[in-house]
């Protein structure tokens, strides 16, 4: 024992106490997370359930609010997401691939790596910027679908690209020498092997990329998304809106009844985007159950 | 099974210990006594079971979900296994160096007093002075007394080593386990650690677990022979090493085995 | 041989030409940047040959879309600056207590189930946290405070703090689970509880790892749109008091395209000048806070 210490029953003591001490305050933390989440869901629930029904999925905006609706709004997130994704997609899978498979370890590479990782916390609305300078004001594009899309796939590529070569990684090398060595080049090792063991990894990724997509609003605003849009798109190049600013629109309303007609919009969001996060949780789940390389 | 140990008192007593992890059993009916400030080794080869039975001085165990056990080690003739004893009691009675040098990522004389502060020791003299007297203890003192806020992970791996050796020596334990604590070092360090155990001896009882046969030759008095859980030979060093009551022993030792 | 040197030459050119494309996808990522930092600087200048970047960075009013016009930023700074520190306030002591609560604490199962609650708390589409903030908070809020006004910076303040909340504790967990076991052990077996070994050997060894979770956070909270554009206000203010309406960068950037300001005027052109603020600051923020997450990777590596 040491000279000048607590005895060990006190000391002991004092551990336990401070044991439980903690737990209490942890798990109190975490509560507080969770009850904030409830409070959110429990708060739009109980306002928008009462408005969304069929004439609301249904209609298009009104002056009115017992007569306004989000079809076009549902409608614009469709066809902006779609469009998204078929851009964004391709272009950060073939980024991921070129990344993981190709790329030397220079500096050249090394920078466009550093690169990526920026583009990921440059917060959506610069993305927006970018947009409207860029797409609507240079391209002549205007506020048109195509507009939104282009903005959303820059703002969505660092999401999938990252998310890829996650997946990629979890490949075992020694599936590529397996393919090298009965003389398969690299493009057909990465093609027929890489690619289809890490797909559902990259899914879980496009997924959560698409439902990040799906929830962005300050991008869009940029690039003026209208928020009265009584039609749906008809072509690349037709105005539109977007679910979020939609929503937005209605919460900036002086009215009341707006503020459940955005409330009856939450939920028709929430609901897509927890969907999508809960699909991608259990693709990831089962995927590393699968495939799990880590043991104990 | 042989136990023919002399003289000396005894500091643990190990009484039909048997120890799983799940469904394996990683030791049977372990059976010694283990005698006050002398140097006892382990050895056998990989999976005998000798770090499980080193760990279990410490309850260093306890983290293990599966791992159970049978018996009773009786230390100051209470049975540290049993687990109404906290282990926090016994590990600060116990102390232990690992295999790997691990540090924390603090300076040195953070890492001395990391125990001290633990038990309650704030006074700043007091603590100054343990961190010299542990230094010296560890035969470390001399190479860095003048870098003594300098980061450990600074110093080399042998020193790294000593100076968990007098991290674990700043809490004035009865008993120090070493759990294989030369393996990650090179010769000359090694020769550094193998001659502080000698000095150690006077104040600690010390157990250590090796791999390396001549280590155990040169380091210790008593030596322990496991294999597959049992304890097959448990002797004075130089009878083991010379004249071993068992087959087996005589073949593990002579490289006929593991 | 059964393979002839034309299908050779054959595939090589394929090959070549798949790794040029993919190359191409990822040199894309670079031009993006290009476009955003051009983009910026360009649109930045022209507003710098109208405006004085002294009167930029000392006047303290904001009034770029009235006739009596200033362009004195630090009043958005400053609304931002507070909406964020209030964020880090909440976020950061219940994100180190999650996460180790999850890294030391939680059982396997109960961590399942927590880590990706906690992810969808980070997966809400932030418009969803405005109207949260707004019709739910606020009103709770003034319940204890009466004198709160609708519009202030507490309520998405602290709405901001749980949605940031997951990136902390995410990260910060990733941090702690890294440290080595074996500085557990060792501080077990020197007598500590859990609670000293999470303490005294975890967290400070985790440290880089868990100020780059702050930091990123930040930048994060810094650049969060549509949660204070809904609930904190529309008035450009130089306070510090989380009780009053403030406007920060994001929200002003929504105002004005919101507005119909034609291109060309200097009204379009502040939205490129507060863009470039932000854009510096975040940009920043997340590069010092990956140099840190890539050091604390190396240690322990």
């Amino acid at each position: 024992m040491i000279q000048g210490a607590q005895p060990i029953q006190k000391i002991i003591a004092a551990q336990k106490r401070n044991e439980a001490i903690f737990r209490v305050v942890a798990i109190a933390a975490v509560a507080i997370s969770l009850a904030t989440l409830g409070a959110l869901l429990f708060d739009a629930f109980s306002d928008g359930l009462r408005r969304l029904d069929w004439q609301f999925l249904t209609s298009f905006p009104s002056r009115k609010p017992e007569r306004a609706g989000i079809l076009a709004a549902i409608a614009g997130s469709f066809y902006v997401v779609s469009l998204t994704s078929a851009i964004s997609i391709p272009l950060g899978i073939g980024a991921a691939v070129y990344l993981e498979e190709y790329a030397k370890n220079n500096r050249f590479n090394r920078m466009i790596e550093v690169n990526i990782t920026n583009l990921a916390g440059v917060p959506s609305i610069i993305y927006g910027i970018l947009g409207l300078e860029l797409f609507v004001r240079m391209m002549k594009l205007d506020r048109s679908l195509m507009a939104g899309a282009l903005t959303l796939s820059l703002l969505a590529l660092p999401t999938v690209i990252i998310s890829a070569r996650e997946a990629i990684r979890t490949v075992p090398s020694s599936i590529r020498q397996a393919a090298y060595a009965v003389g398969a080049t690299r493009w057909q090792t990465t093609r027929d092997h890489v690619l289809p063991l890490a797909f559902p990894g990259i899914m879980t990724g496009i997924i959560l990329a698409i439902s990040r997509a799906i929830g962005e609003t300050a991008p869009l605003i940029m690039i003026g998304a209208l928020t009265y849009v009584a039609f749906l798109p008809t072509g690349l190049d037709s105005p539109f809106t977007v679910m979020p600013i939609q929503i937005f629109n209605w919460v900036s309303r002086p009215q009341k009844g707006f503020f459940e007609c955005a409330a009856a919009g939450i939920v028709v969001l929430l609901i897509l985007t927890l969907m999508l996060n809960g699909l991608a949780i259990i693709l990831r789940n089962y995927y590393q159950r699968k495939f799990s390389v880590r043991s104990l | 099974m042989s136990q023919n140990l002399n003289a000396g008192d005894v500091c643990l007593k190990v009484e039909k210990f048997n120890a799983w992890y799940d469904q394996f059993h990683a030791l049977k009916d372990i059976n010694m006594d283990i005698r006050k400030n002398k140097v006892t080794a382990m050895i056998g080869p990989s999976g005998c079971g000798k770090s499980t039975l080193i760990r279990c001085f410490n309850r260093m165990n306890d983290f293990i979900p599966t791992f159970r056990q049978t018996g009773k080690i009786l230390f100051e003739g209470n049975d540290l296994s049993d687990r109404f004893i906290d282990p926090v009691e016994v590990r600060i009675k116990v102390g232990m160096v690992f295999q790997k040098q691990n540090p924390f990522p603090k300076s040195i004389a953070d890492n001395v007093t990391y125990g001290p502060k633990i038990m309650g020791v704030r006074q700043k003299s007091r603590l100054d002075a343990i961190v010299e007297e542990s230094l010296r203890n560890a035969a470390l003192w001399d190479e860095v007394k003048d870098k003594l806020k300098s980061s450990a992970l600074s110093l080399s791996g042998g020193q790294q080593q000593r100076l968990c050796i007098a991290r674990a020596l700043a809490m004035q334990p009865d008993v120090l386990l070493l759990d294989e604590p030369c393996s990650a070092l090179d010769p000359i360090a090694t020769s550094k650690i193998e001659e502080l155990i000698i000095q150690l001896k006077e104040k600690y009882t010390i157990l250590i677990v090796t791999h390396n046969m001549q280590q155990a030759a040169r380091v210790s008095d008593h030596t322990a022979y496991l294999y597959l859980g049992e304890l097959i030979e448990y002797d004075e060093t130089t009878k083991i090493f010379t004249a071993p009551a068992q087959k087996a022993t005589e073949d593990y030792i002579t490289g006929r085995m593991g | 041989m059964i393979i002839n040197s034309s299908s050779v030459q054959i595939r090589k050119i394929k090959e070549n030409t798949v790794q040029a494309i993919l190359f191409g996808c990822a040199i894309f990522s670079v031009f993006v940047t290009a476009g955003i930092i051009g983009v910026l600087s360009f649109e930045t200048f022209e507003f710098f040959r109208e405006v004085s970047i002294i009167e930029f960075f000392t006047d303290t009013q904001w009034t770029p879309l009235f006739t009596q016009k200033h362009f004195g930023i630090a009043p958005l700074l400053c609304g931002t600056f507070l909406t964020s520190a209030i964020a880090l306030i909440v976020a950061a002591p219940l994100g180190i207590l999650t996460s180790v609560y999850l890294s030391e604490y939680a059982s396997p199962r109960v961590r399942r189930v927590i880590k990706p609650i906690l992810e969808i708390l980070a997966g809400v589409p932030t418009v969803i946290y405005g109207y949260f903030a707004l019709l739910f908070v606020t009103p709770l809020l003034q319940k204890v405070l009466p004198d709160l006004p609708g519009f202030n910076a507490l309520s998405p303040g602290i709405v901001m703090g749980i949605m940031i909340l997951p990136i902390i504790s995410s990260l910060s967990e990733d941090a702690m689970y890294a440290v080595p076991q074996s500085l557990r052990n060792a501080a077990y077996a020197l007598g500590s509880s859990k609670l000293q070994v999470s303490f005294k050997v975890v967290i400070p060894s985790a440290f880089s790892g868990i100020t780059a979770s702050f930091i990123l956070a930040i930048s994060r909270a810094i650049g969060e749109t549509m949660l204070v554009a809904i609930a904190a206000g529309q008035m450009p203010n130089l306070t510090l008091n989380p009780m009053e309406s403030v406007m920060t960068m994001t929200t002003f950037i929504v105002q004005v395209s919101l507005g119909d300001t034609q291109t060309g005027t200097i009204e379009y052109k502040t939205i490129f000048a507060v863009g470039t603020m932000l854009f510096l600051l975040t940009f920043g923020l997340n590069i010092i806070g990956h140099k840190l997450r890539k050091r604390f990777r190396e240690v322990y590596a």
